[in-house]
């Protein structure tokens, strides 16, 4: 690991000052850690916000607040979120480990980079980690990679799973910055797609920290989250799904759908959840959502597969929210 | 603030790269806590921090001072070992030992976080009572890699411990 400075601000504007250039904000460090020993992440100064008071999962009207801090496995036991959000529930304890869930946070799982192998090896060109350098990926190994929303730049796909559900539930994120300013950013605008600047994963300016992330009020309906991956245990998802819909009198009455392991974000189309509201749930009707969600999708190679797979994953989801097992 | 590791106070103002996990081995001679992979994937340096299962590998020992840590060489003793170490034992629930310190601090956690209602991902229900069924024991022992594959004498050792806790 390289030589850095360590700093345990004493407030949020402390820390907001401290992450200039070349500085790092460190919570669970699981992610952060494991890219520093293998010199793929290089901070100058680690800034350490584990003691900041940015924990606790509190009522705010009727919607819920999740703290930056809250583990990811406090997260997932609240018995708020398995009442009341079981999708977000289930997307966590879908994703690592229960080692890994209690040190990662709800601020720094939102912020984990990818886990492209050219991403984590500096021998690779990676225009992510190093812009302009080439991405090793486009015509190398790319069975993980992105079929939705990629460039010629990244074909880099967000590997997290808690983020989906978050999609699903239009949850929004809370961030400081370093004027002593707020904004809640949509989760859905959050992440970015790569275009020509891969090394942004997100919208954070510099300084800028995230503080929490409010849920909306519960909703009613069936939800759930699918994950299909190469082990059934502690592996990142080849395609996810995280859906919301209720069912009103045979029909669907609403429905939301976000997808992970397709693009640099996780995908969440709303034409989707516009052809399935209001309508009678069938196979066609699932083919044609299938057919929206993947009307721009590209294979790489070793990933083409992902794109059958995608609409397999969607008709199943779909299927068992809709109680239709046709 | 110092940091308790099994009972005793240790300072830490060294490197700050240092890990939990070297820090252990290196500074505080525990080397029951093992280092596998270093990167989160093997679940040997599990360790109990403030009660909760932790990769030692993944954090910096700078970031916990005050915390309650507790090793392998904290839970038993070859005079006194803790039920899972004697079930271990009796399980044959290894064979080179490498990862069983890990093991056996996750299946203490693992055990706690049953109890305090906690589900995993093959949880039918996420809101009812947890029942340690093997197939619960193999999912949230899934973080804790045994390269001889012992499993199935691992999962045997900890359900024959949660029998006893009946």
């Amino acid at each position: 690991m390289r030589p850095f400075q360590y700093v345990r601000p004493d407030g949020l504007d402390h820390a907001s000052l401290r992450l200039r250039e070349g500085a790092r904000s460190i919570a669970g460090g699981t992610n952060l850690l494991d890219l520093m020993k293998l010199d793929v992440e290089t901070p100058s100064e680690l800034v350490d916000i584990n003691r900041l008071p940015l924990g606790g999962i509190e009522e705010a009207g009727e919607r819920l607040r999740l703290g930056a801090l809250v583990s990811n496995s406090a997260c997932a036991a609240d018995p708020r979120i398995r009442r009341d959000y079981p999708v977000l529930a289930r997307a966590i304890l879908a994703g690592a480990t229960f080692q890994l869930r209690n040190k990662a946070t709800t601020g720094g799982n939102l912020c984990q980079r990818t886990r492209c192998y050219y991403f984590y090896n500096i021998d690779q060109p990676c225009n992510k980690r190093e812009p302009g350098s080439g991405c090793a990926a486009i015509g190398g190994f790319n069975r993980i990679h992105a079929i939705l929303g990629a460039s010629d730049s990244c074909i880099a796909t967000y590997p997290g799973d808690m983020a989906v559900a978050l999609y699903a539930l239009d949850a929004a994120v809370e961030i400081a910055g370093a004027d002593g300013s707020k904004r809640e950013v949509s989760v859905r605008d959050f992440h970015r797609l790569p275009g020509d600047t891969p090394e942004k994963d997100n919208v954070l300016e510099p300084g800028e920290i995230i503080t929490g992330v409010m849920l909306p009020a519960p909703a009613a309906g069936k939800q759930l989250y699918r994950k299909v991956r190469e082990r059934s245990s502690y592996a990142f998802a080849l395609v996810s799904i995280a859906a919301m819909v209720r069912m009103e009198g045979g029909r669907i009455a609403s429905a939301a759908l976000a997808f992970g392991g397709l693009a640099h974000k996780p995908w969440h189309d709303p034409r989707i959840d516009a052809l399935l509201s209001g309508a009678e749930p069938s196979d066609a009707l699932f083919d044609r959502a299938a057919d929206l969600l993947l009307e721009n999708a590209r294979g790489q190679g070793a990933n083409d597969f992902k794109i059958p797979l995608a609409r397999r994953a969607l008709k199943a989801t779909l299927h068992e929210a809709t109680g239709d097992n046709a | 603030m110092p940091l308790s590791i099994n009972g005793n106070e240790f300072d830490y103002s060294g490197d700050p790269r240092r890990t939990l996990l070297d820090f252990l081995r290196r500074d505080c001679g525990l080397t029951g806590t093992k280092k596998g992979c270093d990167h989160g994937q093997c679940g040997a340096c599990t360790v109990l921090v403030n009660g909760q299962r932790i990769n030692s590998c993944l954090t910096l020992a700078v970031m916990h001072d005050g915390d309650e840590i507790t090793t392998i060489e904290g839970l038993g003793t070859p005079g006194a070992m803790h039920p899972l170490q004697a079930a271990f034992v009796r399980h044959d629930g290894y064979q080179c030992g490498y990862c069983t310190p890990g093991q056996i601090c996750s299946a203490k956690a693992m055990i706690d976080e049953a109890a305090n209602g906690w589900p995993s991902f093959v949880s039918d229900d996420l809101e009812e009572k947890v029942t340690l069924t093997p197939d619960e024991i193999r999912e949230r022992m899934s973080g804790n890699l045994c390269r001889c594959g012992a499993y199935s004498n691992i999962v045997d050792a900890i359900a024959e411990v949660l029998e006893a806790q009946q």
